[in-house]
C-alpha cells in the first residue's frame, strides 16, 4: 500500500464540481509536483489533503490509516502533514521565532527553551537566524516564506504540502525559496507542490501530475510529461507555458 | 495690457490670485468690523465688574484676531499685485511663486476667520444680554461650592464604571465567542448570544436601569434585599452594555483574514486553540478603539442611576441645582466627565501609536 492514497476524491463547491474523482498514489519520500490552469483544482487537491475542505465523495488514506470521513481526528492528521501557502499566512502578532515555536510548544508539549532551539537551528539553516526576533512585516517576501516552510518543518510532518508557494513573490526571490524545497526533496521529504514553476518541477520532482478542470488528466515522469506528454491537453498547456518563456 | 504676449512662448499663465486676494480682504475686513460692533455693545451691557473685565479681554483679543485677518488680506492683495506686474514684465516664474503666495494667504484668511467668528460668538452667547447665560451656568461661586461634593459623589460614576467595564470586557467576549460556535451543536448557542444582543441593544440602558434597581427589590427575592442599588446599576449597565461590546469583538475577529485561520488549522491547532492564541490576540488590537468608544458611553451613563437613587454627581449636582435654582453646579459634572474622558482617549492613542513604533523600530 502507498504512503498516501487517493482514490475516488470529489470535491463541490455548490454546484461546481472542483476534482471530479481523483486517483492518486504516493510513495513516501516522493516529491510530486502538480501542474495545471489556474482553477483546474491544485489548491483543491492539497487543501483536502489536509482536511482544510471536507470532502464529497472518495477516501484518502496515509500510512495506511484513512483519515478522510467523519470521526477522524483533523487536528492529529494536520501535525503530521504540514502545509504552507502562496500568502505566507504568517501569524503578524508573533515574531519570527514565535511563528514556529507556537505549534511544538503548543501541540507537542515541547518546552520553550527546546521548542527556540529547534526553531534558531531551522531558521539558520534558511540564514534567516539573524531575523529570529523580528515581525513578518519586516521580512522581504522571501524570507517570509521561509519563515512559513520552517514553521510548517518545525511540527516534524511526515509530509509537506506546499500550495503555490512562489507565486506571490518576487522573480528575484523565488529561487531562495526553492533552494529550500531542493534541500527538503534531498533529504526525503515526502512533499505535494501546486507549481507554476515548471522548470522547477522538471528538476525536482519524481512525478509530475497534470490537472484538467478537476480531473488527473495525465501523470507520470518528469521526463515524460514535460518531454513527451500523452494528451493533446497537457501538450496545449506547456505550450503556452513555453511561450510565456516559463520552461 | 497684454501680458500673456509678453511670456516666452509655452509658460503657461500664474493661478489667478487677485480675486481670491480682494476676497480674503473683505473677509478680514468684514470679520474686523463684526467684532467692534457686536463685541463692543455686548461689552457695554455687561454690568458685573468682574464679567466686564473679562469681557473686555475677550473683546481686545477678537480684535488683535480680527486685526491679524484683515492684515493678511493686504498682504494677500499687494503679493497678487506684485505677481500681475512680473507677469507684464515676463517673470513668469517669479509670478506663479507670488501668486501661490498670495492665494495662501487669502486661504488662511478663511480659515483664521472662521475659527475666530465660531470662538468670538460663543463667548458674546455667555456674556449677552448682561451674561444671563453665564449667570445660569457658570456661576463661579456656586461652582466651586459643590464642586467638592459633586466631586466626592463622582467616585461613585467612577466605581460603577470601572466594575461593569470590566464585567462587560468579560461578558462580551463571551458572548462574542457564543455566537461564533461552529456546527450544528453551536446552534442553540448561538441563537441564545444573538437573542440577547439583539435584546438588550434595543433596549435603552435607562429602561434596563429602572427595570432591574426597582423591578429585582420588589421580587421580595430573599438574596435582593442585600444587593445595594450601586450594583443594580452595575448590573445594568453591564448587561447593556455587554452586548455593544459582543458585537464590536465579533467584528474584530471576522476582520482578521480567514487564511489566519488556515494557517492554524493546518498546524494542526484546533478551532478554539485557533482562537485564543491566534485571532482573539489580533482581533483584540483591532478592536481597541471602538471599545473605547464604547467604554465611554458606559461612563457617562453611569449618570443615568440617578433613577434609581443612587447618590452618584448628577444626583449630588441636582440637590445644588434644585437648591438654588441654577444650573452651575450640573456643569461641574459635565466638566468632570470632560476630565475623566479626554486622558483615556490620548492614552489609547499614545497606546496604539507605541505599539506600532515599538514593531517598526528592529
Amino acid at each position: 500500500m502507498a504512503f498516501i492514497e487517493i482514490s475516488g476524491l470529489r470535491k463541490v463547491y455548490g454546484t461546481h464540481e472542483v476534482l471530479k474523482g481523483i486517483d492518486l498514489q504516493v510513495e513516501r519520500h516522493q516529491v510530486v509536483s502538480l501542474i495545471g490552469a489556474s482553477g483546474s483544482g491544485k489548491s483543491t487537491l492539497l487543501r483536502c489533503l489536509n482536511a482544510l475542505e471536507p470532502i464529497n465523495a472518495g477516501q484518502i488514506s496515509i500510512d495506511g490509516d484513512v483519515v478522510s470521513g467523519p470521526g477522524v481526528d483533523q487536528n492529529r492528521l494536520r501535525r503530521k502533514v504540514g502545509m504552507v501557502f502562496q500568502a505566507f499566512n504568517l501569524f503578524p502578532h508573533m515574531s519570527v521565532e514565535e511563528n514556529i515555536m507556537a505549534g511544538p510548544m503548543r501541540l507537542l508539549g515541547e518546552t520553550r527553551d527546546a521548542a527556540r532551539d529547534q526553531a534558531r537551528t531551522l531558521l539558520d539553516r534558511v540564514q534567516l537566524g539573524h531575523r529570529a526576533e523580528y515581525y513578518p512585516d519586516q521580512l522581504s517576501g522571501g524570507q517570509q516564506q521561509r519563515v512559513a516552510i520552517v514553521r510548517a518543518i518545525a511540527m516534524r510532518p511526515e509530509a509537506l504540502l506546499l500550495d503555490e508557494i512562489t507565486s506571490a513573490l518576487d522573480p528575484e526571490l523565488v529561487a531562495e525559496v526553492l533552494s529550500i524545497v531542493r534541500n527538503l526533496a534531498q533529504d526525503g521529504m515526502t512533499m505535494f507542490l501546486a507549481t507554476h514553476e515548471m522548470q522547477f518541477a522538471r528538476e525536482v520532482s519524481d512525478m509530475v501530475v497534470f490537472l484538467e478542470q478537476g480531473t488527473l488528466l495525465e501523470r507520470g515522469p518528469p521526463e515524460q510529461i514535460f518531454g513527451d506528454p500523452r494528451e493533446p491537453r497537457t501538450r496545449q498547456f506547456l505550450k503556452q507555458i513555453i511561450e510565456a518563456g516559463r520552461l | 495690457m497684454t501680458p500673456a504676449r509678453a511670456a516666452p512662448a509655452g509658460l503657461s499663465p500664474p493661478p489667478p490670485s487677485l480675486g481670491l486676494a480682494l476676497a480674503g480682504l473683505s473677509v478680514g475686513a468684514a470679520a474686523l468690523l463684526l467684532i467692534a460692533i457686536v463685541g463692543g455693545a455686548v461689552r457695554a451691557g455687561v454690568s458685573d465688574p468682574g464679567l466686564h473685565g473679562l469681557a473686555s479681554v475677550v473683546f481686545y483679543l477678537c480684535l488683535a484676531g480680527g486685526a491679524l485677518t484683515l492684515w493678511l488680506g493686504v498682504r494677500s492683495l499687494s503679493l497678487a499685485l506684485e505677481s500681475r506686474s512680473e507677469v507684464a514684465r515676463g517673470e513668469i516664474l517669479k509670478a506663479r511663486a507670488l501668486a501661490a503666495r498670495a492665494r495662501d494667504s487669502a486661504t488662511i484668511v478663511f480659515g483664521l476667520t472662521a475659527a475666530l467668528l465660531v470662538g468670538f460668538f460663543l463667548v458674546q452667547l455667555i456674556l449677552f444680554n448682561d451674561g444671563r447665560i453665564q449667570r445660569t451656568f457658570l456661576r463661579w461661586d456656586l461652582m466651586t461650592q459643590s464642586a467638592a461634593d459633586v466631586a466626592l459623589a463622582f467616585l461613585v460614576n467612577i466605581k460603577l464604571a470601572l466594575i461593569a467595564q470590566a464585567l462587560v470586557m468579560v461578558l462580551g467576549l463571551f458572548l462574542a465567542v457564543a455566537r461564533l460556535t461552529p456546527g450544528r451543536a453551536g446552534a442553540p448557542v448561538r441563537f441564545l448570544a444573538i437573542a440577547y444582543i439583539d435584546l438588550f441593544r434595543a433596549i435603552p440602558a435607562i429602561i434596563v436601569l429602572y427595570l432591574i434597581g426597582f423591578g429585582l427589590p420588589l421580587t421580595g427575592l430573599p438574596f435582593v434585599n442585600r444587593v445595594s442599588s450601586q450594583w443594580f446599576a452595575i448590573i445594568a449597565l453591564t448587561l447593556t452594555y455587554s452586548a455593544y461590546v459582543a458585537e464590536i469583538y465579533r467584528s474584530g475577529i471576522d476582520s482578521i483574514h480567514p487564511s489566519q485561520w488556515s494557517a492554524a488549522r493546518s498546524l494542526g491547532f484546533s478551532f478554539s486553540q485557533t482562537l485564543r492564541y491566534f485571532i482573539l490576540p489580533q482581533a483584540v488590537r483591532i478592536v481597541i478603539p471602538p471599545l473605547l468608544g464604547a467604554f465611554i458611553g458606559l461612563q457617562k451613563d453611569t449618570s443615568l442611576v440617578n433613577v434609581i437613587g443612587t447618590m452618584d454627581a448628577f444626583n449630588q449636582a441636582k440637590f445644588y441645582a434644585a437648591q438654588n435654582y441654577n444650573l452651575s453646579a450640573v456643569l461641574v459634572v459635565a466638566i468632570l466627565f470632560v476630565i475623566i474622558t479626554i486622558p483615556q482617549t490620548r492614552f489609547v492613542d499614545w497606546m496604539l501609536a507605541r505599539s506600532l513604533e515599538k514593531r517598526r523600530q528592529r
